[in-house]
């Protein structure tokens, strides 16, 4: 404390130690929610409670417990609203998976496709069980976000073999994401976007500086050097191969925004942007104009209606939209939408699709902000991170995480062509629940670190003997 | 199912979807930390008070009747405190009615890095009509005013050097 102090008061840092039993309260409220939900579609459906209401609120519930106990044991100073969070919309979106396996209309559709139809939400449940395992595994035995910092180069190894690797398989639907071994099959950019966003972070750091730094003024934007150019484009080249091979839009734009987003971040100069926005702009318009998948996603996205004319491509699109005009403000209420018209992918893809018709425009800004909160919860915990990988592996996922709800909410909505990627946690699918909670677990585990209080202070002189003045 | 309960649970379910977004907020805006302002002397109160017995009470004490005596600055009072001896010399301190503890504490307002000063030496606050006393905080070596051992608070003559182990200060106007 400098002496010249005019008063005497003291500034801090003050965390609040632990709000362990702030993030209880909020984690009961969110198992409640979808508790409340499951009865909704039960007694709009079939007038009764669902038989397995009980046993679906204390599965939800035990999930939920035993992640907020090892939380309590594992990050004891973590955020407190990530957790419940992303419980909430897990079970949510168990309750809007099951409320889609109920209808007959799909059944049917399953049936007269030739392939037995069988519910999803068992399957779900299950994903979730293991996407809460996975979340305590990474708890457990993460220790410190940093050591992830070590494998900076062996993750980006890692994430070029699973980026790589669905383009030896055979394309599902259209597109080269999937990874199948016998009947079992997985989604391995979800798990990618982790681990690229571990490289990113761990390159950048020793980076930014340079590329901070070394650039020249140029219309009041900072232009890089030619040679700094090489990460981005590296980059920005993968993409376009991704998107050129796998016919994804929606990795290829995940992980070019998250690079951009990372590169902005590290480096706080715009001109990074305005490249990004330039060059993925190009490379998206370049690979539309001569790869039929693209192509036909943009063209479903441009005139969503076409297929009622012309009576070529999938109508889910329009469906999705239709779905969207009928819910209105309020929505028809839970288990009262026709949205399983859409048909196929009504349950992974097109889930928000749901939300839009049976909770209307009111319960749709719901979800999105629930989501908005994740990744305003992710922010913070970078801000609050006192080392510069934890904050930009924070700010990397939680990029990504927001970049991904907008490209599938974009998608669904007819804001932007329409991609292969699953709304995080509300969508059926094991990859993305599974990667998700990783993700979760990885930010729990930096906000731990971050909201730390400060170790105590080494002895300072004060701790010392005063001497004596001996006459 | 009526059509009433219908509805009822459906703008039910809105409302309990936004209660809980609501709920969030409030969280997080009941979360905010970073740095807090605090008043010296009570933050610190509970676990200095097991280590030095002597002083936190009554600094505690003290704080209130300094904020008593702020604001009212009588003609001829010292605006200022001056380190004129030892490793601070040189360093003011600006008077504003305020207590201002003296120690090797790194929590007082003047730090002393003196060897024969104790953690909570001395301090000096203005009494309710604004003289400005200096009390002994029971140091091992004692504060000096002029030549003599403090033993009770005494009020400050302008220009009165302080002694406190190597270190002199006195107020200034």
């Amino acid at each position: 404390m400098s002496s010249s102090t005019t008063s005497t008061t003291t500034i801090s840092t003050a965390g609040p130690p632990s709000r362990r039993n702030t993030e209880l309260a909020m984690l009961a409220f969110a198992v409640i929610i979808p508790v409340f939900a499951y009865a909704n579609v039960g007694l709009a459906l079939s007038d009764e409670m669902p038989s397995g209401m009980l046993s679906y609120g204390l599965g939800l519930g035990l999930l939920a417990g035993i992640g907020h106990i090892v939380v309590r044991k594992f990050a004891p100073y973590a955020d407190p609203l990530l957790l419940p969070l992303a419980t909430l919309l897990n079970g949510l979106g168990l309750v809007l998976i099951w409320r889609l396996d109920q209808s007959e209309r799909l059944a049917r559709a399953a049936a007269s496709q030739g392939f037995a139809y069988q519910a999803s939400a068992p399957n779900q449940l299950m994903y979730s069980a293991m996407g809460v395992a996975f979340f305590i595994g990474v708890l457990m035995l993460l220790k410190d976000h940093r050591i992830l910092q070590r494998y900076t180069y062996i993750s980006m190894a890692g994430a070029l073999v699973l980026l790589v690797m669905p383009v030896f398989f055979p394309a599902k639907f259209g597109a080269r994401i999937w990874v199948t071994v016998g009947s079992f099959s997985i989604q391995p950019a979800e798990f990618a976007k982790i681990v690229i966003a571990v490289f990113f972070a761990g390159y950048l750091m020793v980076k930014r500086d340079a590329l901070a730094l070394a650039s020249r003024r140029f219309m009041g934007l900072y232009l890089p050097r030619g040679r700094d150019l090489g990460p981005i484009l590296v980059v920005w080249a993968m993409s376009i191969l991704i998107l050129v091979f796998e016919t994804d839009l929606g990795t290829s734009l995940l992980f070019f925004g998250m690079f951009v987003v990372m590169l902005y971040v590290a480096t706080e100069r715009t001109s990074w942007i305005v490249f990004g926005l330039l060059m993925s702009a190009v490379g998206a318009v370049g690979v539309a104009t001569f790869e039929p998948h693209v192509q036909q996603r943009v063209d479903a996205w441009l005139d969503p209606f076409a297929v009622y004319e012309t009576g070529q491509g999938t109508e889910q699109i329009a469906q999705a939209l239709m779905a969207f005009g009928s819910g209105g403000v309020m929505g028809t209420g839970l288990g009262q939408g026709n949205s399983d018209l859409i048909g196929f992918a009504a349950n992974s893809d097109f889930i928000l699709a749901t939300v839009g018709e049976e909770l209307g425009l009111a319960g749709t800004m719901a979800i999105l902000l629930l989501y908005g909160l994740i990744v305003e919860r992710g922010v913070r915990t970078a801000l609050a991170a006192r080392d510069p990988f934890g904050k930009l592996l924070a700010i990397g996922l939680s990029a990504a995480f927001g970049i991904q709800v907008f490209v599938v909410a974009g998608g669904v909505m007819g804001l932007i062509p329409l991609t292969g990627m699953t709304m995080p946690f509300l969508a059926y699918g094991g990859s993305s629940v599974l990667a998700n909670w990783a993700l979760i677990a990885i930010l729990i585990k930096i906000s731990d670190t971050a909201r730390r209080p400060a170790p105590a202070p080494a002895p300072s002189p004060d701790a010392e003997m005063t001497q004596v003045v001996r006459p | 199912m009526s059509e009433l309960t219908l509805t009822v649970m459906r703008l039910g379910f809105l409302a309990v979807l936004w209660l809980f977004v609501i709920v969030a907020v409030q969280v997080i805006r009941s979360d905010l930390f970073g740095t807090r302002v605090t008043q010296r002397g009570s933050r610190r109160g509970s676990d200095r008070a097991q280590r030095q017995q002597a002083s936190p009470p009554q600094q505690r004490q003290q704080q209130q009747s300094g904020g008593r005596g702020g604001g009212r600055q009588r003609r001829g009072a010292p605006t200022k405190l001056v380190v004129s001896e030892g490793t601070l010399t040189g360093t003011t301190v600006a008077l504003q009615g305020q207590t201002i503890s003296l120690g090797r504490a790194h929590d007082s307002t003047i730090v002393l890095d003196d060897d024969y000063a104790s953690s909570r030496h001395a301090r000096i606050y203005p009494d309710r009509d604004g003289q400005w006393i200096v009390e002994d905080l029971g140091s091992t070596n004692g504060t000096y005013l002029d030549r003599t051992r403090l033993t009770t608070p005494t009020p400050i003559p302008l220009g009165a050097p302080i002694r406190i182990g190597k270190t002199v200060i006195e107020l200034r106007k």
